[in-house]
């Protein structure tokens, strides 16, 4: 047993931390936002990391990375609150490396991998889909067939999410789509695994922002003449909120490293619900609280707390809420 | 042991109710955010009726209602779906002036704020005074017959709105107890060197401010009490009768419109077992607030302490619905009604923590209700 990342992944991810700390402070994330929503500057820097390539296949040009190598950088980017959809283009990116043919995967892979193609995936022809409007070609699932069109060809309304994540309610018309897998559904299922235990990743990342920055908030914040961390009735709240967050941390490895390592579909899938249930919980409880122990702070938009409340908020229901993992958990 | 409401008290009941939904104007129904002419439009259609400010004397234009009446009316009122009747006026500064105001404070204040001709808000809390606002910092000195007023404010609620903020300001900042160094103060929002600037809440809105006061000159005679008893004038005011703590009504109306939206999901049992359970406390906190009322009106004493388990449990309810009507929609979702009702969540998380934080009322009930 090893809990530990490798050298390698610890690498990474401290590269990845060091870049998000230069480049991505709250107030360059707020410059992205007033903007396009996403900043091609940094997609290109990640792509620079490896980051686009980071799970792809050698075979086209990826570095045949897991779920667990990008845990660590989902979790950095949960603490930074990074707004470029990477995780929905490996998403899809996973699904054309396991359902598509070997000319589709040569088409797309390797520009994925060098970071020239975005692609993201609806789970059906009418959805809110994240990344979309900054996506080149779109995956949908239509009844069991998987297909794929330019995202120029469908169309779509962009937005904000409630967390501020571009978005686009698109109308994918298959007319124009090329089919990409007869009979995609277990295909789709394990992709949705694979992005489901890397969301439980990215909240753990938000969390741990937000207990940390509760945590400085008790030690400096004064009331009654003393650090309103000496109260006690506040130290068992923050003290439950870091066990949430170490639980919610356990499930996300748990996840991941089944993603990773499981044979059987039904492990896999027992093991990632659980975590989602879980991470959902935890989400919710430690969101709450963070804003709660900033008193009227906690409500305000300039604080990074308020978004990172805003983005658990989120991710505690994106990819299955906990209600749609339970039942999916006790039917296994 | 009898729950009901009298014959006598159903018939003022349906009254109310009947009045209520003829007399408000469609347009201003469930809107999430009012502007002030929305605001102010209510509150005048009430004003005409005469029934804008119940509990006040009848001589400054209440109803003469009893408790129960005046419970049954705000009850009412908040399940109309109506503009909130903002408070600073009519149940902060007018308790305020009637208890301790001048005669001539009251006859140039109270049929301003019964008529809604003066928008009032808030000046409590400071950058460094939140939950111990006995520290408070803003200073008041008196020279000749004038206060001149210097520090800040902040949450001030609708100070972008406001004609008048009434404030606690320190006068004495040498007395031992600081409480005894606090002062009441009224401040025309008009007087040079107030400057009001947005504070955006994680919702987008903006409904707070901070006000910044830079040797603002405020006449003596707006000074409520005497000096160094703003505290006295502020504790009062938190003693006052406050039986709608809880905000029955509005949960109310927000349940029935919850089961609207969660009509399409009903099926799911998990959901409908939580809409169930929390239907079950705001059923609990009514009557627990019922009961309070029914001692009131048999003591005559204000609830105290009870207060404060009134808006704990309400504020949770409150909460409680917004998260349910999010469960409703996509996480996703960017179209308006979803929007909406997320939005709605993440605002009514300030519930726990204004109007004194649940913490502190938890506090307040641990050591005047347990004697901890
Ligand atoms: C939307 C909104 C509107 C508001 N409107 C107004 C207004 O119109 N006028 C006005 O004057 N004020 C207003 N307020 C301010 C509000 O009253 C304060 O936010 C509140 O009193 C808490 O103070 P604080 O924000 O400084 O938090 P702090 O007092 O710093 O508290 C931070 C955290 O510590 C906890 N805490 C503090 N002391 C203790 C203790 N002894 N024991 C246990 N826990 C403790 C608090 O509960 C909170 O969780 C508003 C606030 C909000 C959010």
């Amino acid at each position: 047993m090893n809990f530990d990342y490798s050298e390698e992944q610890q690498l990474l991810a401290d590269s990845v931390r060091r870049f998000l700390q230069n480049k991505y402070q709250f107030e360059d994330r707020k410059k992205i936002i007033a903007g396009e929503g996403w900043s091609s500057d940094v997609w290109a820097k990640l792509a620079e990391m490896g980051l686009t390539g980071l799970p792809l296949s050698p075979d086209y040009g990826g570095f045949g990375g897991g779920a667990v190598d990008l845990m660590s950088v989902m979790e950095a980017f949960g603490e930074a609150l990074v707004l470029e959809p990477l995780l929905p283009t490996l998403m899809a990116a996973r699904l054309v490396g396991r359902a598509a043919s070997d000319a589709q995967k040569r088409a797309l892979l390797p520009a994925v991998a060098e970071g020239r193609l975005r692609m993201v995936f609806a789970a059906s022809p009418k959805a809110n889909v994240v990344g979309a409007p900054a996506a080149h070609k779109l995956l949908c699932l239509l009844e069991k067939d998987l297909f794929i069109a330019d995202a120029a060809e469908v169309p779509m309304k962009p937005y904000r999410t409630l967390d501020n994540m571009l978005a686009a309610r698109i109308d994918f018309s298959p007319s124009k789509a090329d089919l990409l897998a007869k009979d995609a559904g277990a295909a789709v299922e394990e992709a949705l695994d694979f992005a489901t235990a890397l969301v439980c990743a990215e909240a753990v990342g938000a969390m741990k922002f937000s207990c940390d920055t509760t945590l400085e908030y008790l030690k400096t914040r004064k009331q009654f003449g003393v650090p309103i961390g000496t109260f006690q009735a506040l130290q068992h709240r923050i003290v439950d909120m870091f066990i949430s967050y170490e639980q919610a941390k356990s499930m996300a490895c748990l996840a991941c490293s089944k993603v990773d390592s499981s044979e059987n579909p039904a492990e896999r899938a027992r093991a990632v619900s659980a975590a989602k249930i879980k991470v959902a919980d935890a989400a919710r409880h430690v969101s709450q609280e963070s804003v709660q122990l900033h008193g009227g702070m906690g409500m305000s938009e300039e604080l990074k707390v308020s978004h990172s409340f805003r983005r658990l908020t989120v991710l505690a229901r994106q990819c299955g809420d906990a209600d749609h993992h339970l039942e999916r958990f006790a039917s296994l | 042991m009898d729950l009901n409401y009298s014959a006598e008290e159903l018939a003022f009941r349906d009254q109310a109710r009947d009045w209520l939904a003829k007399s408000l104007p469609a347009e201003l129904k469930d809107k999430g955010h009012y502007s002030k002419d929305e605001l102010l439009r209510w509150h005048r259609i009430l004003a005409k009726q005469g029934w804008v400010a119940p509990a006040w004397p009848k001589e400054w234009g209440g109803t003469g209602w009893n408790v129960v009446q005046r419970y049954i009316f705000e009850e009412e009122l908040g399940y109309s779906g109506g503009p909130p009747l903002i408070p600073f006026g009519l149940t902060m500064c007018a308790p305020v002036l009637l208890r301790f105001g001048t005669e001539a404070q009251k006859k140039r204040f109270l049929p301003r704020i019964y008529q809604g001709e003066d928008f009032w808000c808030q000046g409590y809390s400071e950058p460094g005074s939140g939950s111990d606002l006995a520290s408070l910092k803003t200073r008041a000195i008196l020279k000749a017959d004038k206060y001149i007023v210097n520090g800040q404010k902040i949450w001030t609620t609708l100070a972008h709105y406001a004609d008048w903020i009434f404030c606690l300001v320190r006068t004495d900042p040498t007395v031992e107890k600081r409480q005894e160094g606090i002062s009441f103060l009224l401040i025309d929002m008009k007087t040079p060197g107030i400057t009001v600037r947005p504070l955006i809440l994680m919702d987008g809105a903006h409904e707070v401010n901070e006000v910044f006061f830079d040797d603002v000159k405020v006449p003596a005679e707006n000074l409520v009490h005497e000096e160094g008893k703003g505290w006295t004038v502020a504790k009062y005011l938190l003693g006052y009768e406050r039986m709608n703590t809880g905000r029955i009504g509005e949960s109310k109306r927000q349940l029935a419109r919850l089961k609207e939206i969660a009509a399409g999901k009903m099926k799911d049992m998990r959901f409908r077992d939580r809409l169930s359970r929390l239907e079950i406390e705001l059923i609990a906190l009514e009557i627990t607030n019922l009961r309070f009322l029914d001692r009131m009106r048999r003591t005559g004493q204000p609830p105290g302490a009870d207060v404060s388990m009134l808006k704990i449990k309400g504020t949770e309810i409150q909460q409680g619905l917004t998260e349910l009507a999010m469960e409703c929609i996509d996480p996703l979702a960017g179209d308006e009604t979803s929007m909406a009702l997320q939005k709605k969540y993440l605002t009514t998380r300030k519930t726990t923590i204004y109007a004194g934080s649940n913490e502190i009322q938890r506090n307040i009930i641990a050591k005047m209700t347990l004697g901890l």
